[in-house]
């Protein structure tokens, strides 16, 4: 069964998705010609879910969560599709809709929080600031909602006037958090949130954040190089390869059995703390340059599988079983994808 | 500090290492021109290097594990301490910086595989050069076989595809196998590799390892692998050691330090690496803080956040005590629980 945009969602999705991503595709305008950093990916994700997005540098994931907020720099440019949330399409909106839309809807939590803070500002103001930019408050009442975000996210409220400097890495981590949650949205977009901070302190801010979402109910889209973050705590997790997702599952259904390549390659790159020393071998090759990206499955330069039709065929992101949707060939009964379809509509 | 029994004790049923480390401390004064502040980097490490053999390094920014490998590299000087090679103390031979001779032998490779190689020069140019300059080869064609070899070596296969390459036309994991090739060229008895996989990309930092693992195989290598990957670390090494705040607070071989962690800080380490297949973490949750490196007060650094701390450990940082023969850690738990006989600080070769 091929997949349309709308069924990539979740098996247990009763109500309307919060976000739908559709067909979304985003070019890179560089001298050389258009470079296709996302092409055509879709998905969605339900109220209260935690949803990941796993890629290797390049693969696009981060370039996904700056289209879906639409604060992706130039030259990028979205050429396609459509980004929905609560059913309304966030590439429609006006500059003022789209103010109340960020941090009030969709909030973000990006990788270096050292740089996300604003130095000659205390923590207390950057909080208060952005609900007063939001909310028609007493500034004594902002300070007094920064003091309890704060708590929340485990920073001692005694620190509300320090500046980002006096704080370490992990503590202005879960001040970004803060910021991020002080508008109480449905949605915080995570990009790599706990990359440059030490393994413990990663972990703690993690279950921090398990905690907030258990309580506070809002979803997530957790962007991550490191699949082993996800599988733990993502519902379900998409795996993105050069601008594609070739694997979107539920994640214990994504540990258990990895359908694609890639991603069964992902799965043995990780050694394990317990169990017999094992001999893993990664994935041989490097991921593709995207100004030229290989032609048919994007993966079959690195694919011990490759069939010669993989090479000139895309494949489809197609249900192999339920819920758990695979764009490879090997799943298919003949390789079937985009050069097939363009013969069979000469034909037909 | 007496001399540790287990610097000796080696994994490697007693041949002589190739590099042993001894009492090695490296203080940063800081506070400006008048600052009397001293921030302590690393303390009193002690540790051997052997022949076909990776120690692994394991521990946090700012644990001290890269001005360890640093000063073994002498791109630093030491505060106090020794380092010896084939026997010999290097800080005392040749004081004033490391010899040819020396970097001959020690080679470091360095974590950004982007900003560790000169982007104007071939990769046969890099390589190139530490041939000449160390005498490893004659001219022309030698010199060419040889590139062409190590170019094999790292698995930058086939060579005359990668010769005449830039650094900016290779990825990230081929310009870090260049980085290894280049260290190779001198043919050093010892590498230091400085978070060599941490800036890769996930499925291809297997291959580095593998690599590591088959230079100390096929080349005898002696390497000190500096990571805050625990589970590579498990992957690829024979001996571990923990560092937290500039102390090697737990070492052994390998499989004992990781199956039977003593030191409450590895054991914390080990329960906040992610593990899917395990199951769901295990991770306990912990006092955070960071430790002070400045000027510390003689007590174990991490008193502060160790879920079974006592009141001694906020006065004295405790001796090196075997776990187990070739198991050691400095935690006043081992030594109390298994009585003072445990402790094997004084016992001197």
């Amino acid at each position: 069964m091929l997949a349309p945009a709308s069924a990539v969602s979740s098996a247990r999705a009763t109500g309307p998705p919060l976000l739908e991503v559709r067909d979304l595709q985003v070019d890179y305008l560089s001298p050389r010609g258009p470079v296709r950093a996302v092409d055509g990916i879709s998905f969605s994700i339900q109220p209260g879910e935690v949803f990941g997005l796993a890629g290797e540098s390049g693969s696009g994931k981060s370039t996904v969560a700056h289209a879906l907020i639409r604060i992706l720099p130039p030259p990028a440019v979205i050429s396609g599709g459509e980004v929905l949330v609560r059913g309304r399409s966030v590439f429609a909106l006006s500059d003022a809709e789209l103010e109340r839309f960020r941090w009030r809807e969709v909030a973000m939590v990006f990788q270096s929080a050292m740089n996300a803070l604003n130095p000659v500002m205390t923590i207390s103001d950057q909080i208060e600031d952005t609900i007063l930019a939001h909310e028609p408050v007493s500034k004594r009442m902002a300070r007094e909602r920064a003091a309890a975000l704060l708590e929340t996210v485990g920073i001692n409220s005694a620190r509300l006037d320090a500046y980002p400097h006096q704080l370490s890495g992990g503590m202005r981590q879960r001040a970004v958090i803060a910021i991020a949650l002080a508008l109480q949205p449905a949605l915080i977009v995570m990009d790599e949130p706990t990359t440059a901070l030490d393994v413990v302190v990663q972990q703690e801010i993690l279950h921090q954040i398990e905690a907030l979402r258990r309580e506070l109910g809002f979803s997530i889209l957790f962007i991550t190089h490191d699949l082993s973050l996800l599988v733990e705590r993502a519902d379900r997790i998409a795996i993105m390869y050069a601008g594609q997702i070739v694997e979107l599952a539920p994640s214990r259904d994504l540990l258990d059995d990895p359908l694609h390549p890639y991603t069964q390659g992902l799965m043995s790159s990780f050694p394990s703390l317990t169990g017999e020393r094992q001999h893993l071998t990664g994935i041989p090759g490097s991921p593709p340059h995207m100004l030229h990206p290989p032609s048919g499955c994007r993966f079959h330069p690195r694919c011990a599988r490759v069939q010669p039709s993989h090479r000139r065929i895309v494949p489809r992101l197609r249900e192999a079983k339920p819920g758990h949707f695979v764009a490879c060939h090997l799943y298919a009964a003949e390789p079937s994808g985009r050069e097939a379809v363009r013969t069979g509509g000469r034909h037909g | 500090m007496a001399e540790p029994a287990a610097v000796q004790a080696s994994t490697n049923g007693g041949s002589p290492p190739v590099l042993e480390v001894r009492g090695l401390s490296k203080q940063f004064p800081i506070g400006g021109f008048f600052g009397r502040k001293q921030l302590h980097a690393l303390e009193d490490a002690w540790f051997s290097l052997h022949r076909g053999a990776i120690t692994a390094l394991v521990g946090e920014s700012g644990s001290g594990k890269s001005t360890a490998a640093r000063l073994v590299a002498r791109l630093l000087p030491p505060t106090s301490g020794e380092i010896l090679y084939a026997g010999i103390d290097v800080l005392q031979s040749e004081s004033r910086q490391a010899s040819r001779t020396y970097r001959s032998k020690v080679q470091m490779v360095f974590q950004d595989p982007f900003g560790s190689l000169n982007p104007v020069h071939t990769v046969g140019y890099h390589l190139e050069r530490p041939l000449r300059i160390h005498d490893k080869a004659g001219r022309g064609d030698e010199v060419r076989e040889r590139i062409d070899e190590l170019l094999q070596t790292v698995g930058l296969t086939p060579p005359r595809d990668f010769r005449e390459k830039y650094p900016h036309e290779l990825s990230g994991g081929q310009r870090q196998r260049v980085s290894f090739a280049r260290a190779l060229a001198v043919e050093p008895a010892i590498l230091l590799a400085d978070e060599p996989i941490s800036m890769l990309d996930v499925s291809i930092r297997m291959g580095i390892l593998n690599l590591m693992a088959r230079l100390k195989d096929e080349r005898g290598i002696a390497m000190l692998y500096i990571t805050h990957d625990i589970a590579s670390a498990r992957y690829v090494s024979d001996e571990t050691i923990v560092m937290y705040a500039g102390r090697m607070v737990e070492g052994g071989r390998t499989d004992a330090v990781i199956q039977g962690a003593a030191h409450p800080y590895t054991q914390l380490l080990l329960s906040a690496v992610p593990n899917p297949k395990a199951g769901p973490s295990t991770y306990a949750g912990g006092r955070s803080g960071l430790p002070s490196l400045i000027d510390p007060p003689d007590r174990c650094p991490f008193a502060a956040r160790c879920p079974r701390v006592m009141e001694i450990c906020e006065r004295q940082m405790p001796e090196r005590s075997q776990v187990t023969p070739d198991h050691w850690v400095r935690c006043h738990l081992n030594t109390t629980a298994n009585g003072p006989a445990a402790s094997v600080s004084s016992e001197r070769r």
